[in-house]
């Protein structure tokens, strides 16, 4: 039998075993929400604007390890939806983004609501197809779906034009799908592997530094062992977090420009550093000759090796699957039954405990403002430290870092190498529908919030009993802080007048909305919102200190070690 | 260090903006690039002359492996290669020019493939240097106009790019 294009699409989702689709409707989708109407396998989730439903998808695939979907329309729809992708793509998540097309026969001939979308989208995209026959339609969707989760993965973007999915061909769809250009390396290199473990049972002062890698390769079990095998301190990325056990007492917490003390003088004075799916970026090693000069030997494991001494000169290369590579790891330390020094070993903690004896997280809580940390700890206490947590991009997300202790992966869901704001709302969304049974909490800040505050509306439709965690300061609380510390406190454009009541706000759109102005507020809101109104979304307006800044910090270009400490102030 | 990067790549629209892109994005630089498909018609051989440290040339051999639409990356320039470029030159060839013109041409072994009353065309293949040269040998006031293909490079002996 034959079907159309966007029956075909339909199947293959199905087959792909896509539960959610996030996305907005317009003309050149139109076959498609046609079939999506005749069915009810794939569920449809109507956001209020593109770029929340790439988002949404993003924070799906997130909190689930599942290939998130999104579907825009051509044109506004696609650029809308462009953040999100670009988003995901430098988080690395796995999305496959169906977006529609004016006719194959009208491109070129700038047709309304036409834009070049492969062309925006390719630098952002792990790969994008423009699919000009319907006959291709199938075999794409599923090299689109193998793209996205094999290797490094990205999001993908499948472009069809509107006459593809009217059209009609057979379907089959392949069940296995090679493609002879794409073979990403799982397998680490076996030399390689005896040559770190090696070096790691040598080391007198050794470190762990782990990034998304090990969360998006599902690497946690793996990586807890071979810690704990080896008795070593490890750090996380912000993208990490959650990778190994927060409250573990060889974590060390994150590490880089707002990490904590005790993990960057641990980075800065290792002999040895195992990093594993982790990528020597800026904000976490910060200036890259300073952290080079620094002689220590270096073992990478990535799956992509352009990640592999690009910015840091490594001396052990691995190209593989993180967990394989662990394994494989783990797999000699056990039959070589040889341990590291033990004497060293004790010496080096010693001396990581006194940095952690400076206690680099502590903050002032008094009787009369708010303290943004204190809002995060005590979300972490009412919520056992079991929720999602989503975060936007700003202080708030540095303390809901620093402050909310993950101890499972998939729970800390933020937007860390794009730094989108925005994301935190429909972020939760997301998280949402892929754990139903889940507690959500998004912390933000009230500039943040308002770059996708229509969501809410979403919400609402959905009967979404999220916890939006306001951190209101009235400031672009981290614009702020680099103008206060590095332009003279000229605080060009940072304040935020004019902000709307968001307690009415939410009302307006169905939900609960709070204000807390005192300290000694804060624990029995947060009880009556993830308590009595536990199947409501509650909007919780902190009113927070307004000069609060977030140490440690690391000042661009400046070496880990140039920490500047809230006690030096 | 200039390093010629030759490349496989699937034969489909937008191969060549892939790695196009790729190049500026990331701040590398292209000497000259030429393209075109194989005796496999399903792909497109490319060769990329470009600059750069060690380090560059690592990433830029990762990275472009990393399209998924390339197949394979080989640096010719690590191994022994001959490399050649085509250029054609219209230059002015009257009165007594005319004779110097076909000498110069001979002497860089070039042929002169468009003759009129007045100008030449010379067709001239060699390594980049060799082209360089010849332009460099003509008196530049009687230069018209001309155009090269860049570099296009093979390994010597048993180095095969191919699948
Ligand atoms: C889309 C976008 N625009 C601009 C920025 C730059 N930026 C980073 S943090 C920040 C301020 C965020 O303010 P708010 O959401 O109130 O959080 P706070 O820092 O006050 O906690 C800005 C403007 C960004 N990251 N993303």
């Amino acid at each position: 039998m034959q079907l159309t294009g966007a029956e075909i699409v339909m199947r293959c989702l199905q087959e792909e075993k896509v539960d959610h689709v996030f996305g907005y409707p317009g003309g050149s989708v139109l076959h498609i929400y046609d079939e999506l109407f005749k069915q009810d396998k794939v569920k449809h989730i109507l956001v209020r604007h593109e770029q929340a439903a790439v988002h949404a998808a993003d924070a799906y695939s997130r909190s689930s390890n599942k290939v998130g979907v999104a579907l825009v329309t051509s044109g506004p729809g696609v650029t809308n939806a462009v953040t999100g992708i670009a988003t995901a793509y430098c988080d690395s998540i796995p999305l496959v983004v169906l977006t529609g097309q004016v006719p194959t026969y009208y491109i070129g001939q700038d047709a309304f609501q036409e834009c070049d979308t492969v062309g925006i989208t390719r630098p952002c995209v792990k790969h994008n197809f423009l699919v000009k026959d319907v006959k291709d339609l199938a075999i794409t969707l599923k090299k689109a779906f193998y793209l996205a989760k094999t290797g490094r993965p990205g999001p993908v973007l499948v472009d069809i034009p509107k006459d593809v999915s009217a059209a009609k061909c057979d379907f089959h769809y392949p069940k296995e799908i090679t493609i002879r250009s794409y073979n990403p390396v799982v397998k680490g290199h076996s030399g390689q592997i005896k040559k770190a473990v090696k070096l790691l049972l040598e080391a007198k002062r050794p470190m762990i530094y782990t990034g998304g890698g090990v969360i998006l390769s599902d690497a946690s079990d793996k990586l807890i062992k071979l810690v704990r095998t080896l008795g070593f301190p490890i750090t996380q990325t912000l993208m990490g977090l959650g990778g190994y056990p927060a409250t573990d007492k060889q974590n060390l917490g994150m590490l880089g420009m707002h990490g904590t003390y005790e993990a960057n003088m641990a980075m800065q004075h290792c002999d040895v550093l195992l990093a594993i799916g982790a990528r020597f970026d800026d904000r976490v090693i910060g200036n890259p000759d300073n952290f080079g000069s620094i002689p220590r030997k270096i073992i990478h494991v990535d799956i992509d090796p352009s990640s592999i001494s690009k910015r840091v000169k490594v001396d052990v290369p691995i190209v593989g699957h993180v967990p394989d590579v662990l394994a494989e790891l783990l797999a000699l330390l056990e039959e070589g039954q040889a341990k590291p020094d033990a004497k060293h070993l004790a010496a080096w903690w010693k001396d990581i405990g006194e940095w952690r004896s400076k206690d680099c997280l502590k903050f002032p809580q008094g009787d009369d403002v708010i303290m943004p940390q204190f809002v995060v700890q005590k979300l972490y206490e009412v919520t056992g430290g079991d929720a999602f947590v989503t975060s936007d991009v700003g202080q708030h997300q540095m303390f809901a870092a620093q402050y909310y202790g993950f101890d499972k992966p998939r729970r800390w869901i933020n937007s860390g190498g794009l730094g989108t704001m925005g994301v935190g709302l429909p972020y939760a969304m997301g998280v949402k529908f892929a754990n139903p049974e889940a507690t959500v909490a998004c912390v933000t800040g009230e500039a943040s919030i308002q770059m996708c505050i229509q969501e809410l509306s979403t919400c609402k439709q959905f009967r979404l009993p999220l916890k939006i965690i306001n951190l209101n300061n009235r400031y672009l609380g981290m614009v702020r802080q680099w103008q206060e510390m590095f332009h003279g406190n000229r605080y060009a454009e940072s304040y935020l007048d004019s902000l709307p009541d968001f307690v009415k706000l939410a009302e307006s759109y169905g939900h609960i909305g709070m204000r807390i102005e005192k300290p000694a507020d804060v624990e029995p809101a947060l009880r009556e919102a993830f308590t009595k109104h536990k199947n409501d979304l509650v909007f919780m307006d902190f009113i927070t200190d307004q000069k609060a800044n977030v140490f440690p910090m690391v000042a661009a270009g400046k070496g880990l070690s140039e920490m500047i400490l809230a006690e030096d102030l | 260090m200039r390093h010629i990067i030759s490349i496989l790549i699937e034969n489909e629209a937008g191969a060549l903006s892939r790695v196009a892109g790729l190049f500026s994005a990331r701040g590398y630089n292209i000497e000259t690039l030429t393209v075109a498909p194989t005796e496999d018609s399903s792909l497109s051989r490319m060769t990329i002359v470009t600059n750069g440290s060690d380090d560059v040339i690592e990433q830029i051999t990762k990275q472009l492996n990393k399209l998924v639409d390339v197949v394979k990356v080989v640096d010719l320039s690590e191994a022994p290669h001959v490399e050649r470029e085509l250029m054609l030159v219209k230059v002015r060839a009257a009165g007594k020019d005319r004779e110097e013109m076909k000498r110069m041409a001979d002497i860089f072994r070039g042929r002169i493939i468009d003759v009129t009353e007045t100008t030449y065309v010379i067709e001239l293949t060699g390594t980049s240097s060799k082209l360089d040269s010849f332009i460099e040998a003509l008196d530049k006031a009687l230069i018209l106009e001309t155009v090269r293909t860049g570099v296009s490079g093979i390994g010597r002996g048993d180095r095969i790019l191919k699948i």
